[in-house]
């Protein structure tokens, strides 16, 4: 088989992924952080980087790349320097980037994720606090480079894993997990097509069973987590195709290119870039205490496998509803709120995997975007089970009248739909006797065994009631009298 | 010319209806004139101060409160920024360039009814000990024009020597308010690091730099300082600590000084500097303060370290001054690294690119163990044992340089006598001390001999009033 040579080796991956920090303004100073605005107008003497201007530490910043330290099971540091990174780009107007060299804000973390039904653990090598560029756009005008500085010291968290990643699943499934914690956390929105994440994927490939780690590429350039798979596995094939052909992989840096799925090499200089780190002199440490620690993680909102073990060992849900509910944290946090307000929780559960979110994806809607309040659902939720109604007429009937005027409770639109259910027996045994008396050869066949026409019965009785009557006592009824 | 001597003197005229704030910045206006050929100022802001003058003058005679520093005419070195003015550091690289804000110290100065009256001449981005090295050509020394001021504030120096202004600002990174302080005969402070903010203070070396004033008199310094020091959020590195009120702060006592071994005896000291420091202390004795000499064994290390960590945060700070976003670009760029290389080899002087080459060399791979960090180490041990003697002196006396003013020129080709002539002067910016320069003699040929007095960190007021007690 001609693909037995891809077989024969593994691949290595690190990932860095730098993720926009969703604070109010700069790290180094107050200019606006407003995604979309026009062109150098987030700006001010500091981030265009004037002559005598001076850094100085958003806090807020500082907090977020400690909450995600701690989601990731991170050691803190205790004094955070600064660093310069000297290189010039018209982008970077002060001509170094304000980052963290040797004492990143978080080293040994860990994320722990699941795989084709397998567990991962991916070590965090370290996360650091930087600023952002500027933003060079070199394909508008025909003859200049422009440049937009509204970025330029928007702050970013750089998080850094050891090489555990062994293939593109993981890759995904681990790109997937960073992005949903900074969302539970809310330190980024985490959008790959905008830019607020982005990730650098390092790769290289190994015969399967070695353990060395070979020259690796670096590639740039994936707007969606997808791409970021497909760019691994087309820089797999290369680096096999290119190994087995005799040749060496180089170290460099490769783009990779959605429209044709490959990597591309980038132009790149001969020489090696020396940075010339030093500590920031503009900037004393930030201390960061166990206080401020102990702080931040009491505020910190509850992460997915928080939330799935709750759900599981608390609220007694099935392990597949906690899992897929905590996949978004907007749902997530929907389906917090709704907790608080029903105790069927099962229910909840239901109507939140079953009509709420069928209704969202034919609309094409996030849940932030849904017209009813977590209280709605929970009214709705009660009236079942009071009985006066049932979960298909409700779903099918209630829901949707719900959606359209939802400030009207589901008992007004019960009542104005005529949909209320009718519970009284009396009423109801008189036209289970109705029906059983239409259709006695049915009868005859159902106490001869053939019990599936009980639905029919059910649906008869429905329909004589125009789908008032209660499905629990209909069923109880017919029970007694056909077995009577 | 003016016959107040103090800022407290003229506002006692002022109030007294002696004199008017503009009459005074007509005369200082006149005087700049009339010395043009000292080459102080690079621009004077004569309109807007003549205006200002007028609106204090109404401000006083309607009775409203008055500033702190109402009627003082001051003049900033061309490295502070001041919004709507420009602002070139003595470069070419910024020729023209307006700042779009306010220095701190500004704001400050402009909120207690200070004139700011112009910019003043310096080396270009404070680099040099001569003032030789601006692009907008040399500062004279007013006593010989045929002599450098010193440098780096040499504009800022001249001005208060010559009466072209009552007061200014200057900036100390290894010496630069102190000594052309010392070659012009004037008073020169420069602060504890982090005592005033450097916000707006075009960045030479970030752990180094300080503002500071120069003036006639201690008490106008230690005046200035009450009102442009203390904390300020656009300055991480600005201390916390409230500030004192300088000016009233006394040295009734007996002083405890030190004099560092190899200082007084240094084989660079000119005689002239020597025997006048010897007197010096002499006097000291005889008015009773004790004067000891202390072991020192890292004189020979101070300029190395020095030019070291400098040149390292220099060539990172000056790396803005790029010709992409603003100031000089090269009319022969046709790149991006053309925009880069050109800009920055024609925008830049010859002393300013030596020590951005010397500060990328310290930093780059290969090389910072062996330069940067090593230099860290020894600013370490300097602080270590600075702060030791400080536990059993006041302070610290030495001259303030080796020389008094030498020749335009006379130097020039010699950086490294040029560097030696920072000697003494580098060690309270290694050590992030006050120290201020007094002048206390005058050699044969009757140029001024500046002493420097130094103290621990944050004690500038003991300082100051130290000084003024013993009569400056």
């Amino acid at each position: 088989m001609s693909d037995d040579k891809y077989s024969k080796y593994e691949l290595v991956i690190g990932l860095e992924v730098h993720a926009q920090l969703s604070t109010k303004s700069k790290m180094y100073c107050g200019d606006s952080t407003e995604f979309g605005a026009s062109p150098n107008t987030q700006v001010s003497p500091l981030s265009l980087g004037h002559p005598g201007t001076l850094p100085r530490v958003n806090k807020a910043a500082v907090a977020a790349a400690v909450k995600i330290g701690l989601a990731m099971d991170g050691e803190i540091r205790e004094v955070n320097e600064f660093a310069r990174k000297n290189y010039f780009y018209a982008d970077l107007p002060k001509g170094y980037q304000i980052t963290q060299d040797k004492t990143p804000i978080c080293t040994n973390g860990f994320l722990k994720f699941e795989v084709n039904g397998e567990e991962k653990t991916v070590r965090i090598h370290r996360i650091h606090m930087e600023e952002d560029a500027g933003k060079s756009t070199h394909d508008l005008d025909p003859f200049f480079t422009l440049v937009d500085l509204n970025r330029a010291g928007v702050p970013l968290v750089e998080i850094v894993t050891e090489p555990d990643i062994r293939s593109s699943d993981e890759a995904y499934q681990y790109l997937t997990e960073v992005r949903k914690l900074v969302r539970f956390l809310e330190i980024c929105d985490g959008n790959l097509e905008e830019g607020s994440m982005r990730c650098d994927a390092n790769i290289s490939i190994r015969k399967v069973g070695e353990t060395i780690l070979n020259t690796r590429v670096e590639v740039k350039n994936m707007n969606s987590i997808r791409n970021v798979k497909r760019a691994i596995e087309a820089e797999f094939i290369r680096q096999v195709d290119l190994v087995e052909e005799g040749g060496v992989v180089v170290q460099e840096t490769r783009g990779f290119d959605a429209n044709t799925g490959k990597t591309l090499g980038q132009r790149s200089k001969e020489f090696a870039h020396d940075y010339r780190y030093f500590p920031e002199p503009d900037l004393p440490p930030v201390v960061i205490t166990d206080a401020y620690i102990q702080d931040v993680r009491a505020n910190m909102p509850k992460l997915p496998k928080q939330l799935i073990s709750e759900y599981v060992n608390h609220f007694g849900l099935p392990l597949y509803d906690a899992t897929v509910i905590t996949d978004d944290k907007d749902l997530a946090f929907y389906f917090n709120d709704l907790l608080k307000l029903t105790s069927n929780y099962k229910a909840a559960s239901n109507w939140v995997l079953g009509p709420v979110k069928s209704f969202l994806n034919e609309n094409g809607l996030e849940i932030s975007q849904f017209v009813l309040k977590p209280q709605a659902l929970a009214d709705l939720i009660a009236l079942i089970d009071s009985g006066k109604t049932n979960f298909s007429v409700a779903s099918q009937k209630i829901f949707p009248e719900m959606i359209v005027a939802p400030a009207k409770s589901p008992l007004q639109i019960a009542e104005e739909l005529n949909l209320l259910q009718n519970s009284d027996e009396g009423m109801i045994k008189e036209l289970v006797a109705q029906v059983l008396s239409s259709m006695p050869a049915k009868v005859e066949e159902y106490k001869a065994g053939k019990k599936g026409l009980m639905g029919l019965f059910v649906g008869e009785v429905m329909k004589a009631s125009k789908g008032k009557a209660d499905p629990k006592v209909t069923n109880k009824l017919l029970n007694e009298l056909l077995e009577n | 010319m003016s016959s107040y001597n103090t800022i407290r003197s003229l506002q006692t005229a002022l109030t007294a209806g002696e004199t008017t704030v503009s009459a005074i910045v007509d005369l200082y206006i006149k005087t700049i004139d009339a010395k043009k050929q000292l080459n102080a100022f690079l621009e004077v802001f004569t309109e807007e101060a003549q205006q200002r003058a007028l609106q204090l003058d109404a401000k006083r005679k309607s009775g409203q409160p008055l500033g702190k520093l109402h009627g003082l005419v001051i003049g900033i070195k061309d490295n502070i920024c001041y919004a709507g003015h420009k602002v070139t550091g003595g470069s070419k690289i910024l020729e023209n360039f307006t700042s779009i804000y306010n220095a701190t110290v500004v704001e400050r100065l402009l909120a207690e009814d200070a004139i700011i009256i112009g910019r003043l001449n310096c080396d270009e981005f404070a680099m040099g000990s001569s003032n030789e090295n601006s692009a907008y050509g040399n500062v004279k020394n007013a006593l010989d024009e045929t002599l450098v001021p010193g440098g780096s504030s040499g504009g800022s120096a001249v001005a208060v020597q010559a009466d072209l202004c009552h007061a200014t600002l200057g900036s100390d990174t290894g010496g630069s308010i102190r000594q052309p302080a010392s070659f012009c005969g004037v008073v020169g402070v420069k602060p504890t690091y982090g005592l005033v903010s450097r916000y707006g203070l075009l960045a030479y070396a970030s752990s180094f730099d300080q503002i500071g004033p120069l003036t006639k008199s201690v008490e106008d310094s230690a005046l200035i300082l009450e009102v442009i020091a203390g904390a300020d959020e656009f300055d991480s590195t600005a201390s916390q600590k409230p500030i004192p009120a300088y000016t009233s702060q006394t040295f009734p006592g007996k002083a405890k000084i030190a004099v560092l071994k190899n200082t007084v005896d240094h084989p660079g000291i000119h005689a002239d500097v020597k025997q006048a420091t010897e007197t010096f202390i002499a006097d000291l004795k005889t008015k009773g303060h004790s004067v000891e000499e202390v072991a020192f064994d890292l004189m020979d290390y101070l300029i190395p370290t020095y030019y070291v960590l400098t040149t390292a945060e220099a060539s990172s700070n000056l790396a803005r001054y790029d010709g992409v976003h603003f100031g000089f670009r090269s009319p022969n760029a046709v790149d991006m690294e053309t925009v880069y290389k050109k800009s920055r080899s024609e925008g830049f002087g010859k002393e300013v690119k030596n020590r951005i080459m010397l500060g990328t060399f310290v930093l780059s791979s290969g090389y910072y163990d062996a330069y940067y960090s090593r230099a860290q180490k020894v600013r370490r041990i300097l602080k270590e044992q600075i702060r030791a003697i400080f536990k059993d002196y006041d302070f610290i006396l030495m001259p303030t340089a080796p020389s008094v003013a030498f020749k335009i020129g006379e130097k020039t080709d010699d950086p490294i006598a040029m560097y030696l002539a920072d000697i003494y002067t580098v060690l309270a910016n290694l050590v992030a001390i006050p120290g201020l320069s007094i002048p206390v003699a005058n050699d044969a040929q009757g140029l001024p001999i500046g002493i420097q007095l130094m103290s621990d960190k944050f004690e500038d007021g003991k300082l100051m009033a130290f000084a003024k007690e013993i009569g400056y």
